[in-house]
């Protein structure tokens, strides 16, 4: 960086207004398609959405400005006060889960190296790829009260003495759609944390190995502060992952039992295209991003205190 | 010190015997989707299940054929293809979708990742930063606006109302960038000197360098696309739009407990995007470490 400024430095004179001015005119027209689809299917939307939030608004008759009339109903609505508990449930117990079986995970088969690593790395992103209806559907299979395996082995193990309803039981419905999620979330994460730990200076680590240090040493002292930027992405990209956790409560338990399974990302769709309340829809869209927001810039400056 | 290192052998023992144990359970799924479209329906809807097929039956494809069909493709209301089973006409989809999505994607991307990443101009803070706050936010809360959006367009339930936002969405031009900063800025200098245009520059010198970033892009729109099951939920309906995962999810609804022919469905919506996974493996572990936003 430092080599390079006083090049910049003789440069910046030469660079007439023309210059700017063609080099700009240049540059717009590579970003121009990629910035009519942005604008047009990414901006434009987002801003509809924030602008939606304040009417009430549904098919086929104009919107009727509420003002704030959205955002109060959702703190009167016990539903969404449900779902949005719900929803922090799932990312509170997911995102610690996904993070630390992840990263102890990768550390283990770093260690294996060559095609070992590469063969796991592939199994454990195996479930993110193969989609998540597939997933969903054969997952309520081995859930399914009488022809599921879960039952099945159960039985046999003597867990459970009578056939559970695993889906439709408030005691367990959320904890299933919790595992559901964890295994199909922790793919990317692996794979980040392989890459960072490929990264991490070896020197430093040889230096520890022969000052006597031990495996957990070396990695709490070196390994893992060299590994911190990716954890921050992880946990960011996680925390976005599960508040938008949508398919499973879909495809399991469409909110049930009784609104028991019901995440904000659910009763957005179940308000908006069951019932096409869009301002509503929409307010509750603005909120989750809200949060999601607020959380991401909490984690950001934890991070960065912690350097 | 002895004691130490044969304790660490111990524990690298345990944990790697550990993370095969892991692995396999996350194997199973996969595995119960594929033995499980293969099985005859009475050992299906046993309550003992069968850990191996003790027959081999493709009574499960055969029924989800000959449920509904479809013409294998039609364009505009004036062509149509023979007819087929629906599920044909899904698959169909569902490619044209993840190819037109991945194409425009690497497109479009290729050229803004490059001028963002390479050139100084008026406004480039603004475009950068839109860019990676659009990117922190929950894509899914925009469907609804989108929805709307799609319909005054008269795109609703066409398969390009997918693949437009696809398109938009903006983290190809993020990795496209990661990948172009590593053009060194001699060679487009060199190019500017012996009189090459923008776009001379461009695919001469450019294109070459961050290819391995367009192959990326490509497998993870590919994959990402196909498997983009709520947006294809809200904007696809009728039978011959319908993608191959939204038709399992909408079967699914109507024979809840015919597990044998939904995973026949789950069956022929995953294998080929995992082929194509396997296949390509090491371009998308690229795309997924390149496009991590540095701390």
């Amino acid at each position: 960086m430092t080599a390079k400024m006083p090049q910049s430095q003789v440069k910046k004179p030469l660079r007439s207004r023309t210059l700017v001015l063609r080099e700009t005119f240049a540059s717009y027209m590579f970003l121009l398609p990629s910035l009519i689809f942005f604008i047009g299917f990414v901006i434009y939307p987002m801003v509809m959405c924030i602008f939606t939030s304040f009417f009430d608004s549904t098919m086929g008759r104009e919107d009727i400005f509420i003002g704030l009339g959205n955002y109060v109903e959702l703190f009167h609505d016990s539903v969404f006060l449900g779902a949005l508990k719900n929803t922090f449930i799932i990312v509170i117990v997911s995102v610690p889960v996904t993070c630390i079986f992840s990263l102890w995970v990768s550390s283990v088969i770093y260690d294996l190296k060559g095609w070992a690593c590469s063969l796991f790395r592939c199994i454990f992103y195996l479930p993110v790829v193969t989609g998540s209806v597939a997933v969903t559907v054969v997952w309520k299979w081995m859930f399914n009260n009488y022809y599921g395996i879960f039952n099945y082995i159960g039985r046999g193990m003597g867990l459970i003495d009578k056939n559970i309803n695993w889906l439709a039981d408030p005691r367990f419905a959320l904890a299933c759609i919790i595992l559901i999620l964890l295994t199909t979330s922790v793919g990317q994460p692996i794979v980040l944390y392989v890459s960072a730990l490929n990264n991490v200076d070896q020197s430093l680590v040889e230096a520890a190995e022969v000052d006597g240090a031990n495996k957990f040493q070396v990695f709490w002292k070196i390994k893992w502060p060299q590994i911190m930027p990716t954890t921050l992405y992880i946990l960011v990209i996680t925390t976005i992952n599960s508040f938008q956790c949508f398919a499973l409560i879909q495809l399991l338990t469409s909110g049930g039992p009784n609104h028991a399974t019901d995440t904000v990302m659910y009763y957005i769709y179940y308000e908006a295209f069951k019932l096409y309340r869009y301002g509503y829809g929409n307010a509750m869209g603005v909120i989750l991003a809200l949060v999601i927001a607020v959380l991401s810039a909490v984690q950001f400056k934890l991070a960065k205190s912690n350097e | 010190m002895n004691l130490t290192s044969k304790r660490t052998k111990s524990y690298r023992i345990f944990s790697t015997a550990t993370i095969v144990l892991v692995a396999i359970l996350f194997v199973f799924p996969l595995y119960w989707i594929i033995t499980g479209s293969l099985k005859p329906v009475a050992s299906i809807n046993s309550a003992t299940p069968e850990w191996w097929p003790s027959e081999f039956v493709l009574d499960n494809y055969e029924r989800l054929f000959n449920k509904q069909s479809a013409p294998l493709f039609s364009i505009g209301s004036i062509v149509t293809g023979p007819t087929v089973p629906a599920a044909i006409r899904w698959l169909v989809n569902t490619v044209f979708m993840a190819v037109m999505s991945m194409g425009l994607t690497c497109f479009t991307a290729a050229l803004a990742g490059y001028a963002l990443a390479k050139k100084r101009f008026i406004g480039r803070s603004v475009v950068f930063g839109l860019i990676v706050c659009a990117m922190a936010l929950p894509k899914q809360v925009i469907l609804i606006p989108l929805l709307r959006e799609m319909s005054d367009l008269n795109l609703y339930n066409t398969i390009w109302a997918v693949i437009l936002p696809i398109v938009g969405w903006p983290f190809g031009v993020f990795l496209i960038r990661q990948f172009a900063e590593g053009i060194p800025g001699e060679m487009l200098e060199a190019a500017r000197v012996d009189g090459a245009s923008e776009i001379k520059t461009f695919t001469n010198v450019v294109l070459p360098m961050i290819k391995p970033g367009i192959g990326a892009l490509a497998i993870f729109t590919f994959i990402n696309s196909w498997n983009d099951y709520f947006m294809q939920l809200i904007m696809l309906n009728s039978t011959d739009i319908l993608t191959i995962s939204l038709g399992i999810a909408k079967l699914q609804g109507e024979n809840a407990t015919d597990f044998g022919i939904i995973m026949a469905g789950a069956a022929l919506a995953s294998l080929p995007i995992i082929i194509v996974f396997l296949i390509f493996q090491k371009y998308f572990t690229k795309g997924i470490t390149m496009g991590a936003v540095k701390g």
